[in-house]
């Protein structure tokens, strides 16, 4: 998996790329949502439209990066689901845990 | 589906996660081969991938000395795959529903879920010499995927 970033409006946005998969980019997900928060920025928007294949392993990282921004006061919002993790993320309810937005103006405006 | 010919493929790897994908990538394979759509040969693969990953995590401790075996039997529109480890198994029915309220922000324990979600059956039996064996099975002329196994 690949990470990058860029600022708008105080929001983080940062893009994933390729695979968040068990020993892959689960563990990297972790280490970038960590790093992220400890350099204060707490406003963060997961691109995910660049995202390959995910697996339980990468959902359940997801759901610890969900909780480790909002245990730092902040909020993790996602952009742009492939259709097969919002597949996933509607079986295991956690559609309902996630703000999902299409539109990256209308997201950023919503922090 | 019509398919006169009954189909045996078996592959063993070695415990690494990055062996995952070949067993995966088999499994959507003999799926699109027998004629399922992209889709439902996706949530195959991922059941495939679930299984293999719990295999090398939960049932083999990451012991890269010991195996998964992997087998796929085609007959007719039946697809039964068998994924069994070299572990001292592990017991599924301990392993919490993802659903309830109470676990839905947990990290992990929806691996099984997405098994039972994407596949018709999922058995588990332990051998007396030690490991588990797995069983999944889907009928691939009823259709596939999310959507077929909801409703």
């Amino acid at each position: 998996m690949k990470a990058s970033s860029r600022t708008v409006d105080g929001v983080e946005i940062i893009s994933l790329q390729g695979k968040i998969t068990i020993g892959s980019g689960d563990s990297q997900l972790r280490e970038v949502i960590t790093n992220t928060v400890n350099s204060g920025k707490n406003k963060i928007l997961l691109d995910m439209s660049q995202v390959t294949t995910i697996d339980s392993s990468g959902i359940g990282e997801l759901v610890g990066s969900y909780t480790t921004v909002t245990n730092r006061g902040g909020k993790l919002k996602l952009l742009h689901l492939p259709a097969k993790l919002n597949e996933l993320l509607h079986v295991t309810q956690l559609i309902t845990v996630f703000e999902v937005h299409e539109n990256e103006q209308e997201a950023v405006s919503s922090f | 589906m019509e398919r006169g010919d009954s189909e045996r493929i078996e592959i063993t790897i070695s415990s690494r996660f990055e062996n995952i994908e070949l067993v995966q990538v088999i499994a959507e394979h003999l799926c699109e081969n027998a004629g399922v759509d992209e889709d439902g040969s996706h949530w195959i693969g991922m059941a495939v991938r679930e299984a293999v990953a719990n295999a090398i995590k939960h049932g083999n401790k990451l012991d890269v000395r010991k195996k998964v075996h992997a087998r796929f039997d085609l007959d007719g529109p039946e697809l039964s795959i068998t994924i069994a480890d070299e572990g001292e198994g592990f017991d599924p029915t301990q392993v919490s529903d993802p659903l309830n309220p109470q676990n839905l922000m947990k990290t992990s324990g929806r691996g099984i879920f997405y098994m039972r979600t994407f596949m018709d059956e999922v058995h588990y039996s332990f051998q007396p010499g030690g490991g588990t064996s797995l069983v999944m099975t889907k009928n691939l002329a009823k259709g596939s995927g999310i959507a077929s196994s909801n409703g």
